[in-house]
């Protein structure tokens, strides 16, 4: 019984990462109706700045999400005027494409650089024991953090004046254009946003598991389904899909084989895809 | 459709088809006829695709999901039941047709992105499935004995067979391709990848005609599936549904020209014989993926009509023809 | 006058044909790029140290003459279906004599297809799963031991010091680990050891707590299991996070490689089968002695030889020795060398196996098994077993992880 109370628990705590790791994701969706196809590879340059902000310069793990929040913003704004600024308003296959060529050019120019290697930081924290099972301390600092990181989204969309333009960018676009909105800026701002948010998130799924150039790909996917739990544009959505795949992964474990787990994630996917596609945590108001 | 062949497009086609047949047959040239197959792969894969994607504007990114099923039941039909490869090809595509209908009606309920990455979901949870499934060998796969090449007179006889089955495969799909685009079904496609609600209000049977169109595109590329597999004489759940294969479909369509028979097929060449270039040649085995990526994000900023899309506008007469 | 002669002498020096050399050329794919491109790189290393060897020596001596050898590879990214198109490419474009393996069973049973159907030789130093050579082949050789034996050697001892051990049996959901698991599943019930736990997960698998939790709940007190070596890593520094406090742990393949010593902690106490280790003595019949292979390989690549290289290198030295016990290089009667071969090098006791069921499958060559000791304050692997072969003793239990 305590086994599986401890791997729910897990769960929920791996959870909130991976809903962190889908809010770049969501944003931008929510935002621009783009799919951004470069959030696994931003995810990973993430990781990889954490990898050389300790080994290099010998910073703590989670001061270096500071630089790496402001950095992936301007990377996030470069992305938007290389591929993305053409593709808004035209279908949402042409960036899906776009980005989806950036990545690959991305991944490459890793590949060739650090090879497939394996890199691990090591961040050792005491943990939390309740019996025989014990939660690293990395562990529960990462969903911490990303539960604050969320809410201060949440706080800057509601209640600030550029996150409310974000908000009306969102809502309507000609709309926000023809109320003085520069939305072009706005957009922008948008993409820099969740390319930052995508990179901190590599940042703490660093602390926690090891990491490869490729590694990028499986959050990405389960930075899908995490958006697609939690509705399109919705930051808190994301969070509680992140919650919801997180406890999904940890109540099934003691159940059944471990490599069902898949299945059945993937499986869910498309079922609420096909019954809720709005998701299921959508917020009453519409699109964030 | 009974009017095509006398249109020359068609007998563009059969020439098409009749050059790849006879090519490496001329001086026995094994190597050749190894690359012409993946051609001849590639093509019949972005044409199918095509049909969803160029026709009635549905991005799908798992349509290898059908390769590697038709490969799993044709190569689980020889090695459990003993089956020949005829029967057990035709077995393939008619299964995986029926389950893409199946499958079809549910996730056709979706539209643009949720569609795209509801196909991404059923891949994954195909193959892993595939993974879990014991009577397929579950991750290890199904491995087949150098016997079943021997009905078919030895294995270096046998390639040549396959390699023939192939290119008959790959001219069926373009024939298909063409046929559905000068039919009314065809239109009533076009009109879907335009503007699905005006063309639902002016009477067109849109979940009728897109679960059909999902289900036939289906059909070839799980016989394609059957075939390379017994070719392979062996088959695992990451090769038969490897996502990276149908985005290299896509990437072939965008390439070519989408919605384009001529185009789809050009690009399907070209690109593999780009890819063979890029993964032998000692300078750029390590860039394959940024040429790859690069290539591709020049052509949707700004060719996004792709070659046809080029050629079209320099040549105006020739969409006449070319279709 | 003089100019004349000098004129006529660079003439004739131009016009004198250079001597035409003679090579083999041998082809494999290795894995530069994807999931295996760490272990990959090993057999590589050990496949190019053969090579400059030889071709320092002079080339490979057959009959009267003698042969340099020349490599021809490419890159397989670790993918399957590239492997055949590949390999098909090696044979008809390249005209490789030979062929190697690329590195893992995934890859090696695609590749073997090919090889059998253009009825190519290939010496496999990568991949270990028995079935490629239970499909009936003429021409596939296998140099290292094969899977089914990987943890025999780690079962017995686990059962010599403690018969009442538990065993949570959590590996890789691929070809490979899952016919070493099922064969260590086998090997333990019939030593009268509990299995509590028997589970595969997918490769792709980075978040192993949700496994850990269920090794905990099952009462195990011995792990065995892992895959290659990203899954391995952090299989082994979850179990340490959460502590599990495991008393005796082997994974495949991932401890073998230097880097896992990067885990510090976790590292300590893990057991791996290993196809070869600096410590092993077998006294080899002709080429160097462990000491002294692993010496040169040092100097030349700046790094510490591991089995990889040095099964990579035993391909080639094989396949030289068929080449020249054969005196040619006509394929039948290299393979029929090679049938009969009977040696024993630095690596170890090489056989093959001849009946149709098992062609080529190894028959003498043996594991060892090596742990993750402290030695002198720095960590280090040690042979532990079998007893003949090993630099120090066991560490049972593994010491607790501390609070």
């Amino acid at each position: 019984m305590l086994g599986i109370l401890a791997s729910v628990i897990d769960g929920v705590l791996v959870g909130l990462v991976y809903g962190l790791a889908a809010m770049g994701l969501t944003l931008i969706w929510g935002v621009m109706d783009v799919i951004n196809l470069t959030h696994g590879a931003m995810i990973v340059a993430g990781m990889f700045a954490l990898f050389l902000l300790t080994s290099v310069l010998g910073l703590n793990p989670y001061v270096a999400m500071a630089p790496v929040l402001i950095g992936g913003f301007f990377v996030g704004v470069t992305l938007y005027w290389i591929a993305i600024h053409r593709m808004v308003g035209r279908p949402p296959l042409m960036s899906l494409l776009s980005t989806f060529s950036v990545n690959l050019v991305l991944i490459g120019v890793g590949t060739a650089v650090w090879g497939t290697a394996l890199f691990n930081v090591d961040v050792s924290l005491p943990g939390f024991t309740m019996g025989r099972y014990t939660f690293p301390g990395a562990h529960i600092l990462a969903a911490v953090l990303a539960a604050v990181i969320a809410t201060a989204l949440y706080l800057f969309l509601q209640h600030t004046r550029l996150g409310k333009s974000i908000r009306a960018v969102a809502n309507n676009r000609e709309a926000a254009e023809l109320v003085g909105i520069p939305t072009t800026r706005v957009l922008a701002i948008s993409v820099g946003l969740g390319v930052a948010l995508a990179g901190v998130s590599g940042v703490l799924i660093a602390t926690l598991f090891p990491f490869t150039v490729l590694s990028g790909d499986g959050y990405q996917l389960k930075g899908f389904v995490v958006t697609v739990l939690g509705g399109f544009g919705n930051p808190i959505g994301a969070l509680m899909g992140g919650i919801a795949l997180g406890l999904l992964e940890g109540a099934v474990t003691p159940f059944v084989p471990v490599s069902w787990t898949l299945v059945i994630e993937f499986v869910l996917f498309v079922l609420v895809l096909i019954a809720f596609p709005a998701g299921i945590f959508r917020s009453r108001r519409g699109a964030l | 459709m009974l009017s095509m062949p006398r249109r020359p497009f068609f007998w563009i086609i059969t020439l098409a088809v009749v050059a790849f047949a006879l090519a490496p047959v001329y001086g026995n040239d094994v190597s050749l006829r190894e690359s012409l197959l993946l051609d001849a792969l590639y093509i019949t894969l972005a044409s199918n695709l095509n049909l969803m994607l160029g026709y009635a504007g549905y991005v799908n990114f798992g349509s290898i999901v059908f390769f590697g099923l038709g490969g799993y039941i044709c190569v689980w039909l020889v090695n459990s039941y003993k089956w020949t490869l005829a029967p057990s090809l035709v077995v393939a595509g008619v299964c995986v047709s029926g389950l893409a209908l199946i499958f079809g009606f549910g996730i056709l309920r979706l539209r643009g992105a949720f569609f795209a990455l509801s196909t991404i979901g059923v891949i994954e949870a195909v193959q892993a499935f595939a993974e879990n499934f014991t009577p397929w060998g579950g991750s290890s796969g199904i491995y087949l004995p150098a016997s079943i090449f021997t009905p078919l007179g030895g294995p270096a006889h046998a390639l040549w067979i396959i390699y023939f089955i192939m290119v008959g495969v790959m001219g069926a799909s373009l024939y298909l391709s063409y046929a559905i685009k000068t039919s009314k079904f065809g239109l009533g496609l076009l009109a879907i990848g335009q503007n699905e609600d005006a063309a639902a209000i002016l009477g067109v049977p849109t979940s009728r005609y897109k679960a059909v169109v999902y289900s036939v595109s289906a059909f070839l590329p799980a016989i394609a599936g059957g075939l390379y597999f017994f070719k392979s004489a062996f088959i695992q759940p990451s090769d038969a549904f490897d996502l990276s294969l149908s985005t290299e479909a896509l990437v072939v369509g965008m390439l070519g020209g989408q919605g384009t028979v001529t185009g789809v097929a050009i690009g399907a060449f070209l690109y593999e014989e780009l890819r063979g270039y890029l993964l032998t040649s000692s300078t750029f085995a390590n860039f394959q993926l940024v040429v790859s990526g690069a290539l591709l994000l020049l052509i949707v900023l700004f060719f996004p009509g792709g070659l046809m899309g080029w050629i079209y506008s320099r040549f105006p007469r020739t969409q006449k023809v070319l279709e | 006058m003089k100019r004349l002669i000098l004129l006529a002498a660079a003439a004739a020096f131009i016009a004198t044909p250079a001597f035409a050399e003679d090579t083999i050329t041998v082809g494999f794919t290795d894995s530069q790029t994807g999931p295996l491109n760490v272990d990959s790189l090993g057999q590589q290393h050990g496949y190019e140290f053969w090579r400059d060897e030889v071709n320092a020596k002079g080339g490979i001596k057959v009959g009267g003459k003698t042969y340099k050898v020349k490599f021809v590879s490419y890159d397989d990214q670790s993918v399957g279906g590239r492997v055949q198109q590949l390999y098909t490419r090696l044979i008809n474009q390249d005209k490789a004599n030979f062929l190697f393996s690329p590195y893992s069973s995934g890859l090696t049973a695609p590749a073997a297809v090919i090889s059998e159907q253009y009825s190519k030789i290939m010496i496999d130093s990568g991949g270990a799963e028995e079935k490629p050579f239970e499909q009936g082949n003429k021409y596939l050789f296998m140099v290292i031991t094969s899977a089914g034996h990987y943890l025999s050697g780690a079962v017995a001892a686990l059962k010599a010091k403690d018969p009442n051990a538990k065993i949570a049996m959590v590996y890789s959901d691929d070809p490979f680990s899952k016919a070493v698991l099922a064969a260590a599943a086998q090997q333990a019930k019939a030593a009268g050891l509990q299995i509590v736990m028997n589970e595969a997960y997918s490769p792709s698998t980075t978040d192993f707590g949700p496994i850990v939790n269920k090794i905990v709940s099952s009462n195990a007190d011995a792990v065995l299991g892992g895959g290659h070596y990203s899954d391995g890593a952090t299989l082994a520094r979850q179990m340490h996070d959460q502590k599990a406090n495991m008393k005796w742990i082997s994974l495949l393949v991932a401890p073998a490689d230097d880097k896992f010593g990067d885990l510090g902690a976790s590292a300590l106490g893990v057991t791996v089968p290993s196809q070869w280790e600096l410590q092993v003595n077998y006294k080899p019949q002709f080429g160097p002695t462990t000491a002294a292979f692993a010496k040169a390989f040092q100097d030349k690549f700046h790094l510490k030889a591991d089995y990889h290289a040095a099964s990579g290198y035993t391909s080639g030295v094989v396949l030289q020795h068929a080449i020249e016990l054969a005196g040619s290089i006509d394929p039948e009667k290299v393979t029929a060398a090679l049938n009969g071969m009977d040696i024993t090098t630095f690596f170890g006791h090489i056989k093959f196996m001849t009946d149709p069921g098992h062609h080529g499958l190894q028959a003498a060559h043996e594991m060892v098994l090596a742990q993750w000791q402290m030695v002198n304050g720095k960590l280090g692997r040690q042979v532990v077993w079998p007893q003949a072969a090993k630099s120090a003793d066991l560490l049972f239990p593994i010491p607790a992880a501390m609070q």
